[in-house]
C-alpha cells in the first residue's frame, strides 16, 4: 500500500538527516505516545517504552541518512512497524511471550532489511563505543577532543598540558594507533 | 624517530582526506600514494576508520539529542510520560487495560493483573531496597556518651582553646579514606547525604571537622576536606590508586569502622560488575557491616581498587564495591567546579604504592591511619 507522503513529513526527514533539533523534536512529539502506548499496553514500562521508541528513531534516522533512501509511508507508520518488530523480538529474547498485539488501525510496513542493518552498525558502534572507554585517560579526551569536538591541536596541547602541540600530536597518533589496534582485534572476533 | 615520522604521515593523511591541503601538496601527495603502496593502504584504511570514528560520534550525538528532547517533552508536558513503578505501574496497567478492552473490562483487568505480577517478578529492574547501603545509624544515646568521652579526650589533648567549642552528637557514620595528604578523604555520598556537621575520626581517635567539598548522588561518592586547624598533614598517602579493574579471585582487603574500632576484612573479587551488571561499581567477597561504606578496598599491590558501598540485601557474605576509577571521575568533577581552591586543583592521585613489597601485616599496619570515621549529624 502507497501513501502518499506529505511534502512536510520529507522536510522532516532531511532535518532528521542533519540532526536538527527541531525536526527531531517534531517527530518525537508526535509519535511518542503512540509507541509508548503499545509497548505499555504490552507489557512494557514507560522506560521500555522510551528505549524501543529512541532505537526506532535511530532506524528512521540511519534511514534518513542513507542517500538512497525512500520511504514509500508515512513516519508514523514507519516508527510503528519498527517499533513493534523491536519489541516483539525483545518479548521474545526475555521469554515473555506474547500473542501478536495487533495492529489497531496502523498500517504495517515490512522492516527486516532496514532491522537488519540497523543491528549491524549498532554492533560497530557499540564495539567503538567499547573500544573507546577500554583506552582509558587521557587518550580517551585526547582523541575525543580532536576527532569529536573537533578541537586545534594547541588547544589540546594547552588543555591537556603539553609542553607544545607536537607532543600532543605524537601523544595523539599513539593513542590512535592504540584504539585502532582494540577495535580491529574485536571486529575480527567478532566476524 | 620512527613514531614522530607516522605521526607526520598521519597528519598529512588526515589533512588529505579533509580536503585541508593546498593544491600543490595535494598533487604532492597524490604522487607519494601511487609511488609508495604502503602511504596509499595507509590512506584508504585510515579514511575508512575515520568514517567509523565519525559516524559513531554522529551516532552518540543523535542518541544524546533524543534524550534531551524526551526530558524537555516530558516536562513540559508534551508527551505522555508515566513513570510508574512497583504498585503503581499495577494501577497503571490496570487502567490503561480497563479503557482499552472497554467492555471486556473485567476479563482484561485479571489478566493485566497477572501480567504485571509476571512482569514485577521477572523484571530484573534493581530497586534500590534489595541493596543495604551501609552508613550506620549510630545509637544515639550511647553515641552521646561516646562523643563525650571523645569531646573530652580531644579537649584534654587541645587544650583550652577549644573549650567554648559546641558538642554535637552525631547520628550517622560510615568510612573515608584519604586520597591526599592534605587532608581530602572520599567517602560514600550516602554516609553524607543531608549532613549538617561532618567529622572524621582517626585509628587514635582523634576527631576533626570536616566539609564536603564534592558528590554525587548517582555514583555514591563524595569527597571530604579536613578543615579543623588542628589536623597536620599526614605523610604522603602509601597506597596507590589504580584506573584498571582489579581481576576476578583478586586477593582484597578492606578496613573500616563498621563499630569504634577499625576492622580489617580479607577477600577476593568475586565478580568485575556489581548489582544487576552495574559497570561502576564491583562484586566483592568479604563481610562488611553497617558502617563499613566509604571504606577502601585494596589488593596486596597496594592498590585501592574500589570503595565499599553496600551489599544485597538477601546474599549474606556478597558486598559491593564502586570502582576506583570513580574516585578520578569525581576528582576531575571536583575541579571543574567553579569554586574549587587551588588547593583542590591541585590535587593528584599518588600512582605508585610504596607499599609493593612489604607484608600484608605492615601493609595493613601502614595504610590504617589513612582510614577515617565519618561521623554525620
Amino acid at each position: 500500500m502507497k501513501e502518499t507522503i506529505h511534502e512536510q513529513e520529507l522536510i522532516l526527514l532531511k532535518g532528521l538527516a542533519r540532526n536538527d533539533k527541531k525536526s527531531v523534536e517534531e517527530i518525537y512529539k508526535h509519535n511518542f505516545n503512540l509507541i509508548q502506548a503499545l509497548i505499555v499496553n504490552n507489557s512494557g514500562t514507560a522506560e521500555d517504552a522510551k528505549d524501543v521508541f529512541q532505537e526506532a528513531m535511530v532506524v528512521l534516522y540511519e534511514k534518513a541518512r542513507s542517500g538512497n533512501f525512500e520511504l514509500n509511508c508515512q513516519i508514523r507508520t514507519y516508527l510503528y512497524s519498527v517499533s513493534k518488530r523491536l519489541w516483539l523480538k525483545k518479548l521474545q529474547q526475555s521469554n515473555r511471550f506474547i500473542s501478536d498485539p495487533g495492529d489497531e488501525g496502523m498500517a504495517n510496513v515490512p522492516v527486516e532489511d532496514d532491522l537488519t542493518e540497523h543491528d549491524e552498525k549498532e554492533t560497530e558502534f557499540e564495539m567503538m563505543h567499547q573500544s573507546i572507554n577500554k583506552l582509558g585517560e587521557p587518550c580517551k579526551s585526547l582523541l575525543e577532543a580532536f576527532y569529536f569536538q573537533k578541537k586545534s591541536m594547541q588547544d589540546i596541547a594547552d588543555g591537556f598540558g603539553y609542553t607544545n602541540s607536537e607532543n600532543a600530536k605524537t601523544q595523539k597518533y599513539k593513542c590512535l594507533m592504540r584504539l585502532k589496534k582494540i577495535f580491529f582485534t574485536n571486529y575480527t572476533k567478532k566476524d | 624517530m620512527h613514531d614522530h615520522e607516522n605521526t607526520i604521515l598521519i597528519e598529512a593523511v588526515e589533512r588529505y582526506i579533509l580536503g585541508e591541503m593546498t593544491p600543490d601538496e595535494r598533487l604532492n601527495f597524490e604522487n607519494l600514494r601511487k609511488a609508495d603502496a604502503e602511504v596509499d593502504q595507509m590512506v584508504v584504511e585510515h579514511t575508512l576508520f575515520l568514517q567509523k570514528m565519525n559516524r559513531f560520534n554522529e551516532w552518540q550525538k543523535f542518541h544524546k539529542s533524543l534524550n534531551d528532547i524526551h526530558t524537555n517533552l516530558a516536562e513540559s508536558g508534551k508527551i505522555n510520560s508515566v513513570r510508574l513503578k512497583g504498585k503503581a505501574k499495577v494501577v497503571y496497567l490496570f487502567n490503561r487495560y480497563k479503557r482499552v478492552a472497554g467492555i471486556a473490562a473485567a476479563i482484561a483487568g485479571i489478566t493485566t493483573l497477572m501480567v504485571s505480577a509476571i512482569i514485577s517478578s521477572v523484571t530484573p529492574k534493581a530497586s534500590p531496597s534489595q541493596i543495604d547501603y551501609l552508613s550506620k545509624e549510630l545509637n544515639s544515646i550511647k553515641n552521646k556518651t561516646i562523643v563525650q568521652d571523645r569531646e573530652i579526650n580531644s579537649l584534654k589533648s587541645r587544650g583550652a582553646a577549644l573549650q567554648n567549642n559546641i558538642e554535637i552528637p552525631y547520628t550517622k557514620g560510615g568510612t573515608g579514606f584519604i586520597i591526599d595528604a592534605k587532608g581530602y578523604l572520599v567517602t560514600n555520598n550516602h554516609v553524607i547525604e543531608g549532613a549538617n556537621n561532618v567529622a572524621v575520626q582517626n585509628s587514635d581517635g582523634k576527631e576533626f571537622y570536616a566539609t564536603v567539598v564534592y558528590s554525587d548522588a548517582t555514583t555514591d561518592i563524595a569527597i571530604l576536606k579536613i578543615t579543623d586547624k588542628d589536623f597536620k598533614a599526614l605523610p604522603a598517602v602509601p597506597y596507590a590508586f589504580s584506573r584498571k579493574q582489579a581481576d576476578l579471585a583478586e586477593t582484597i582487603y578492606t578496613m573500616g569502622f563498621p563499630r569504634d574500632e577499625i576492622v580489617y576484612g580479607q577477600g577476593y573479587l568475586s565478580s568485575r560488575t556489581g548489582y544487576d551488571g552495574d559497570t561502576l561499581s564491583c562484586q566483592i567477597d568479604i563481610p562488611v557491616n553497617r558502617g563499613n561504606s566509604g571504606s577502601p578496598v585494596l589488593n596486596y599491590n597496594g592498590e585501592v581498587i574500589g570503595i565499599v558501598n553496600g551489599r544485597q540485601k538477601d546474599a549474606q557474605g556478597s558486598a559491593f564495591a564502586l570502582q576506583s576509577r570513580n574516585i578520578f571521575n569525581a576528582l576531575s568533577k571536583l575541579k571543574e567546579k567553579e569554586n574549587a581552591d587551588s588547593t583542590a586543583k591541585s590535587l593528584k592521585l599518588n600512582t605508585k604504592s610504596s607499599l609493593n613489597g612489604m607484608n600484608h601485616l605492615q601493609q595493613v599496619k601502614k595504610v590504617q591511619d589513612y582510614i577515617y570515621m565519618v561521623k554525620v549529624n
